[in-house]
C-alpha cells in the first residue's frame, strides 16, 4: 500500500470517471445481492444505518401520538376521555419510547451511518453485528407496541419504580414487557457502541490522528464509552427485576431483606447517564453544524473535546439528584447538587465557544443552523432550570412536578431533538443525495420551535401551582385548566411541524434538488465521497492531513492503494496516531444476523412467560450463532489466497 | 369553571381564612378551592425555599437573557457568507485570543455565579434543618394506594387516634411527620408549606413544618403510585391552637351512638355489611384497618382522598360505584337498597 500525497485526489471521484461498469464490477463484495433477500441480508451500515434512523424516527412519531392523546386528555380538568388504565399505559410507553426506543438509538444509528463516513472508513466495525443489533431493536420496539395495541402495556412509567412495578403491585406481563424491552435495548446499545468505538479506533482514514477527529465523532466515542459503563446497571436492575417477578427472588422486596430504594439508585446510575447519551450527539451535531455554517472552525476544539468528556465523567456523579426527595443522607445530597451544578460548566463552556465561532465567522443561515439557534434558546434555559433543580431545598418543592417535565423536554427536545432536526437536513442531501426543501424546512422549525415553546413553557408555572406528574387527570377547582389548554394547543403546532419534515422528507426523495457531493461546502470526509455514497464508501480509500480536510489546502494528503474490492477490504490503522495497520477483509453478507435476532427475540419474549424459556430459548439461539460464524469454502479459499505472500 | 376565579390569589388567600375559622362543613360551590402552591408559602420552610427560588429565578433569568443577547449580537454582528464562501482556516492558526479571553470571562462569571447559587443552596438546606421541634405535634402518616392515614401520636396512648385524608395543625407549632407506606412509594408534598418527602415501603422518613398562616393547604401525592395516584390528595387545615386543642378533643372522642331510628338502622347496616370489615368507627364494633377510619368522617371537607366533596349525594353515590368515581380504588362497589344506603348515609353523617 502506498500514500502517494498527491491532492488531486478528490478529483478521481468514483461514479463519475467510469460510468460503463457496472455496480458489482466497480465494487466488487461491498454490493449487496438484489432482491428481498439481499435487502435483509445487508451488513451495510449505511442501508443499516438508514434503517435504523426511519425506524427510530417512525417510533418517535408513534411516541408523539402517544403524548398527543395525553394531551387531549389532560386539556381541560375532569376529562374522562381516557382513564387511569390506559393514561399510565401512554405515559409509561410515550416516555420509555422516546428514552429508550427512539432518542438514544436513533443517535447511534447516526453515528451508524455517519461515524465510518466522517473518519474516511470503508465499512464499520463488526457490521453483522450492527445489523444483528437493528434487527432485535426493531424486534424489541414493536414487541413494546403490540403489548400496547393488546391493553397490556407497561403502566409504572418509564422509570419502573419497584415495589409498583415488583411481582405484588405490578400485576399482570405489563412490567414484564417493560423489563424486556429494556433487556433488547440493551443488547442493542452494547453491541452498536462497541462497534462504533472500535471504528473509531481502528477504521480511521490514516493521518487522522485523534487531535484531528471531528467533533461529532468525539461526541460518539464519548456516548458509546457510557454507554458501554451504564448500560450494565440497568441490565444488572432490570433483570433483577424480572428475576423477582418470574421467580420469586426478592432484591426489591424489603419484607425480606430486598430494598425498593436499591432499584432508583441502579437505574439513575443509568439513567442520567442515559440523559446525556442523548444530549452529547446532540452537542456533535451542533458542533458540526455551527463549523460549516459559519463558515470557519469550531473555535476552541479542545475545550469542547474536553469539555465532552469533563461531561460523560460528571455525568455519572449526578444520579441520586433524582431521589433528593428519598431520605438518603442530607449530606451526601450536597455532593451531588454540587456535582449537578459543576456539569453545567462543560456545556456552558461550549455554548460560549459556538458563539464565539458564529461571532467570527462568515454565517449561513440554511435550516440546519436555524435548528441549532433553536437548539440555543431551549437547551440554555433547560439547563438553568436543570440548576433550579440540582437544589435540593429547590428540588423538594418541583421535584415530580410539571415543572421537572417542562425541564426534562426542554432539555432532551432542545437538546437532542433539534439539533437531530438540524442534522437531518444538513445530513439528508449526502445520505439520499437530493437537498430538502428550505421552505418547508423553515415553516417545520418556527411551527415546533414555537409549538415547543407554547406546549412546554406553561408547564414551569403549573408545576410551581402545584400540579404532580403522571396524574391522568385534575379538578377544575385547581385552576390548572387555562395552562394546560394553552399546552395542549401548542402540541398541536408540534404535530402539524412534523407532518411538515415528513412530506418534505417524501417529496425531496423523489424532487429534491440533486445534491452533488458537498452541497455545503463542509470540511468532513463524509463528503468527499458521492451523495449517496456508493457502497465501500471511499474509492480509493483517503489519508488525511489536518483537522479540517476538505478545507485546508493540503487535508486529504492522499490515497490508499492496494485495498481489494473482493473480498472487500478496510484498513486498520493506530488508536492514536491512526498509522495504516493492516488490512481486515469484511465479512460477507449474510442472512444469519436476522434469524438470530428472530431466535433472540423469541427467547426474550417466551422469558415473560416462562423462565424456562432462557433455557429452551438459547438453543435456536446458539445454531444460528453457529451458521452465522461459519466459514464458508469460498470465504475460506479467499482467506488462503490472501495469505500466500505477495 | 370555579378555579380561574380561585386563582385571583388575594382574594382567595381571605376566602380560605374564613373557613379556617369556621368549624362547619361549607357547600362547596361557597368556598374557593384550597391553596396548592409553592409560590405562596405559609410558613418558614416553604418561605426559604420560596426564598431560593426567587435568587435562583433572579440570576437564571439574567444568565438567559445574556447568553440570548450574546447569540443575537453574535449574529448581527457576523457577516453574512453562503455555501461557497471559503472556510476561514487561517482560523486553525490565527491568534484569537481576545475570543480566548471573552469564552474564559464567560466562563469565570458563570463558576461566580454557579458558587453564589450553591453557597445559597447549603444556607437554604441548614436554614430547612433548623426548624426549632420544641412542642411539636407528631403525626405517623402512612401512604396507601390511595389515600392517607394519620395518626396523631400521643404520649398516653388512649389519646392516640387516626384520622384519613385531613391533617388538623395549630398555627405556629412545628408539626413533625413519620412517614411510612404500606404498600408502594408515595410522596407527601403540601406545597405551601414545605416540599417533598417520599414514603418508601420499609423505611421511615421524617419531615418537619409549621403553618403560620391559617388556612386550608391542599397537597397530594407526588410520586407515581398506580392507577389513582391523580386523586390522592391531602389537605392541611391549620387553625388556631384553641380551634386544634378542639378539634383534638373531639377526634380522641369515641363517635357518639346513632342520634335518630334512620341513624341506628344506618348503623346497623354498616356492621352487618362488609363496611366494617374494611372501616374503622370508633366505639362501635367496626375496627377495620384497610380503609380510612370513620369515626369523625363527617366532619371531613372531602371524601375518597379528596375524589369528592364531603355531601351526602356525594357519599351515596361513592358506596354505590366507586370504581365510577375512582376507577380502580380498592373499595368494592356496594349494591344496597336504597332505603339501606339513605340510612347508611344518614348514619354516616352524624359521626362529626
Amino acid at each position: 500500500m502506498s500514500a502517494d500525497g498527491s491532492a488531486g485526489t478528490l478529483a478521481a471521484h468514483p461514479g463519475r470517471d467510469r460510468p460503463a461498469y457496472s455496480a458489482r464490477e466497480r465494487y466488487g463484495g461491498w454490493v449487496d445481492e438484489p432482491g428481498l433477500l439481499g435487502a435483509l441480508a445487508t451488513i451495510d451500515h449505511k442501508r443499516v444505518g438508514v434503517r435504523f434512523i426511519t425506524t427510530a424516527f417512525g417510533f418517535f412519531v408513534l411516541g408523539g401520538l402517544l403524548a398527543g392523546l395525553m394531551r387531549l386528555q389532560l386539556s381541560r380538568p375532569d376529562s374522562t376521555l381516557i382513564g387511569p388504565d390506559l393514561y399510565n399505559q401512554l405515559f409509561t410507553v410515550h416516555g420509555t419510547t422516546m428514552m429508550f426506543v427512539f432518542a438514544v438509538p436513533i443517535m447511534q444509528a447516526m453515528g451508524v451511518y455517519f461515524v465510518p463516513l466522517m473518519v474516511g472508513a470503508r465499512d464499520i466495525a463488526f457490521p453483522r453485528m450492527i445489523a444483528y443489533a437493528y434487527w432485535v431493536y426493531l424486534f424489541g420496539g414493536a414487541m413494546l407496541f403490540v403489548a400496547l395495541a393488546l391493553n397490556i402495556g407497561p403502566d409504572a412509567g418509564w422509570f419502573s419504580y419497584t415495589p409498583l412495578a415488583g411481582p405484588q403491585y405490578g400485576v399482570g406481563k405489563r412490567s414484564d414487557f417493560w423489563a424486556q424491552l429494556i433487556t433488547f435495548t440493551e443488547v442493542s446499545g452494547l453491541l452498536v457502541a462497541v462497534s462504533v468505538i472500535t471504528t473509531i479506533f481502528k477504521l480511521r482514514a490514516p493521518g487522522m490522528t485523534l487531535n484531528r477527529m471531528p467533533l461529532f465523532v468525539w461526541a460518539l466515542l464519548i456516548t458509546s464509552f457510557m454507554i458501554v459503563f451504564a448500560l450494565p446497571s440497568v441490565m444488572m436492575a432490570s433483570t433483577a427485576l424480572i428475576l423477582d417477578r418470574l421467580v420469586g427472588t426478592h432484591f426489591y422486596n424489603q419484607a425480606e431483606g430486598g430494598d425498593a430504594l436499591l432499584w432508583q439508585h441502579l437505574f439513575w446510575f443509568f439513567g442520567h447517564p442515559e440523559v446525556y447519551f442523548i444530549f452529547l450527539p446532540g452537542l456533535g451535531f451542533v458542533s458540526t453544524i455551527v463549523g460549516t455554517f459559519s463558515r470557519r472552525p469550531v473555535f476552541g476544539y479542545v475545550a469542547v473535546v474536553l469539555s465532552m468528556i469533563a461531561t460523560g465523567f460528571l455525568s455519572f456523579g449526578l444520579w441520586v439528584h433524582h431521589m433528593f426527595a428519598t431520605n438518603v443522607p442530607e449530606l451526601g445530597k450536597s455532593f451531588f447538587t454540587a456535582a449537578s451544578m459543576v456539569i453545567a460548566i462543560p456545556t456552558a463552556t461550549q455554548i460560549f465557544c459556538w458563539i464565539a465561532t458564529l461571532w467570527t465567522g462568515r454565517i449561513v443561515l440554511k435550516t440546519p443552523l436555524l435548528f441549532v439557534l433553536g437548539f440555543f434558546f431551549i437547551l440554555v434555559l433547560g439547563g438553568l432550570t436543570g440548576i433550579m433543580l440540582a437544589a435540593v431545598p429547590l428540588d423538594l418543592q418541583i421535584h415530580d412536578t410539571f415543572f421537572v417535565v417542562a425541564h426534562l423536554h426542554y432539555v432532551l427536545i432542545g437538546g437532542g431533538v433539534f439539533p437531530l432536526f438540524g442534522a437531518f437536513y444538513y445530513w439528508f442531501p449526502k445520505v439520499t443525495g437530493r437537498m430538502l426543501n428550505e421552505t418547508l424546512g423553515r415553516w417545520n422549525f418556527w411551527l415546533f420551535f414555537i409549538g415547543f415553546n407554547v406546549a412546554f413553557f406553561p408547564m414551569h408555572i403549573l408545576g410551581l401551582q402545584g400540579m404532580p406528574r403522571r396524574v391522568y387527570t385534575y379538578a377544575a377547582e385547581s385552576g390548572w385548566g387555562t395552562l394546560n389548554l394553552i399546552s395542549s394547543l401548542g402540541a398541536v403546532l408540534i404535530v402539524v411541524s412534523v407532518l411538515l419534515f415528513v412530506i418534505n422528507v417524501v417529496r425531496s426523495r423523489r424532487r429534491g434538488t440533486a445534491a452533488g457531493p458537498d452541497p455545503w461546502g463542509a470540511s468532513t470526509l463524509e463528503w468527499a465521497t458521492s451523495s449517496p455514497p456508493p457502497p465501500g464508501n471511499f474509492h480509493p480509500q483517503l489519508a488525511v492531513n489536518g483537522r479540517e480536510p476538505l478545507w485546508e489546502p493540503d487535508g486529504v494528503s492522499g490515497r490508499v492503494d492496494g485495498l481489494t474490492n473482493d473480498p472487500p477490504e478496510v484498513l486498520v490503522t493506530t488508536l492514536l496516531d491512526a498509522s495504516p495497520h493492516h488490512r481486515r477483509a469484511v465479512p460477507a453478507p449474510t442472512i444469519w444476523p436476522l434469524l438470530a435476532a428472530i431466535a433472540t427475540t423469541v427467547m426474550f419474549v417466551s422469558s415473560i412467560f416462562t423462565p424456562w424459556a432462557v433455557v429452551w430459548g438459547s438453543i435456536p439461539i446458539a445454531i444460528a450463532l453457529i451458521a452465522w460464524f461459519w466459514p464458508t469454502r469460498e470465504e475460506a479459499a479467499k482467506h488462503r489466497k490472501r495469505e500466500l505472500p505477495a | 369553571m370555579t378555579g380561574f376565579a380561585g386563582r385571583r390569589g388575594g382574594h382567595r388567600r381571605r376566602t380560605t381564612r374564613r373557613i379556617a375559622l369556621t368549624p362547619v362543613v361549607f357547600p362547596m360551590a361557597a368556598i374557593a378551592a384550597p391553596l396548592q402552591d409553592a409560590l405562596q408559602p405559609a410558613g418558614p420552610q416553604a418561605g426559604h425555599i420560596h426564598a431560593l427560588w426567587l435568587l435562583m429565578l433572579g440570576v437564571c433569568a439574567l444568565v438567559f437573557v445574556a447568553v440570548v443577547a450574546a447569540l443575537l449580537v453574535a449574529l448581527r454582528h457576523a457577516p453574512r457568507g453562503d455555501v461557497a464562501t471559503a472556510a476561514d482556516t487561517q482560523a486553525l492558526t490565527r491568534d484569537e485570543s481576545t475570543v480566548r479571553r471573552s469564552v474564559g470571562a464567560a466562563i469565570a462569571v458563570s463558576v461566580a455565579l454557579l458558587l453564589l447559587l450553591f453557597g445559597a443552596t447549603v444556607v437554604t438546606d441548614r436554614a430547612l434543618a433548623q426548624l426549632p421541634l420544641t412542642d411539636a405535634v407528631h403525626i405517623r402518616l402512612t401512604g396507601h394506594q390511595w389515600w392517607w392515614e394519620a395518626t396523631y401520636d400521643d404520649p398516653e396512648p388512649a389519646n392516640v387516634f387516626a384520622t384519613a385524608n385531613e391533617l388538623h395543625v395549630p398555627v405556629g407549632r412545628p408539626v413533625v411527620l413519620s412517614l411510612e407506606a404500606s404498600d408502594v412509594i408515595h410522596s407527601f408534598w403540601v406545597p405551601n408549606l414545605h416540599g417533598k418527602k417520599d414514603l418508601i415501603p420499609g423505611r421511615t422518613a421524617t419531615i418537619a413544618f409549621r403553618a403560620d398562616a391559617p388556612g386550608v393547604y391542599r397537597g397530594q401525592c407526588a410520586e407515581f403510585c398506580g392507577y389513582q395516584h391523580a386523586k390522592m390528595a391531602l389537605l392541611v387545615i391549620a387553625e388556631s391552637p384553641q380551634q386544634y386543642d378542639q378539634w383534638l378533643a373531639r377526634s380522641r372522642a369515641s363517635a357518639l351512638p346513632p342520634p335518630d331510628a334512620t341513624a341506628q338502622r344506618g348503623q346497623q347496616v354498616f356492621l352487618r355489611s362488609t363496611c366494617a370489615m374494611c372501616h374503622a368507627v370508633g366505639g362501635t364494633p367496626a375496627n377495620g384497618k384497610h380503609a380510612p377510619d370513620l369515626t369523625h368522617v363527617a366532619s371531613r371537607q372531602t371524601l375518597a382522598a379528596g375524589a369528592l366533596r364531603n355531601e351526602p349525594a356525594a357519599l351515596a353515590a361513592w358506596i354505590i360505584d366507586p370504581q365510577q368515581i375512582k376507577p380502580g380504588a380498592n373499595m368494592p362497589a356496594h349494591a344496597l337498597a336504597p332505603a339501606d344506603l339513605l340510612a347508611l348515609v344518614a348514619y354516616l353523617g352524624t359521626l362529626q
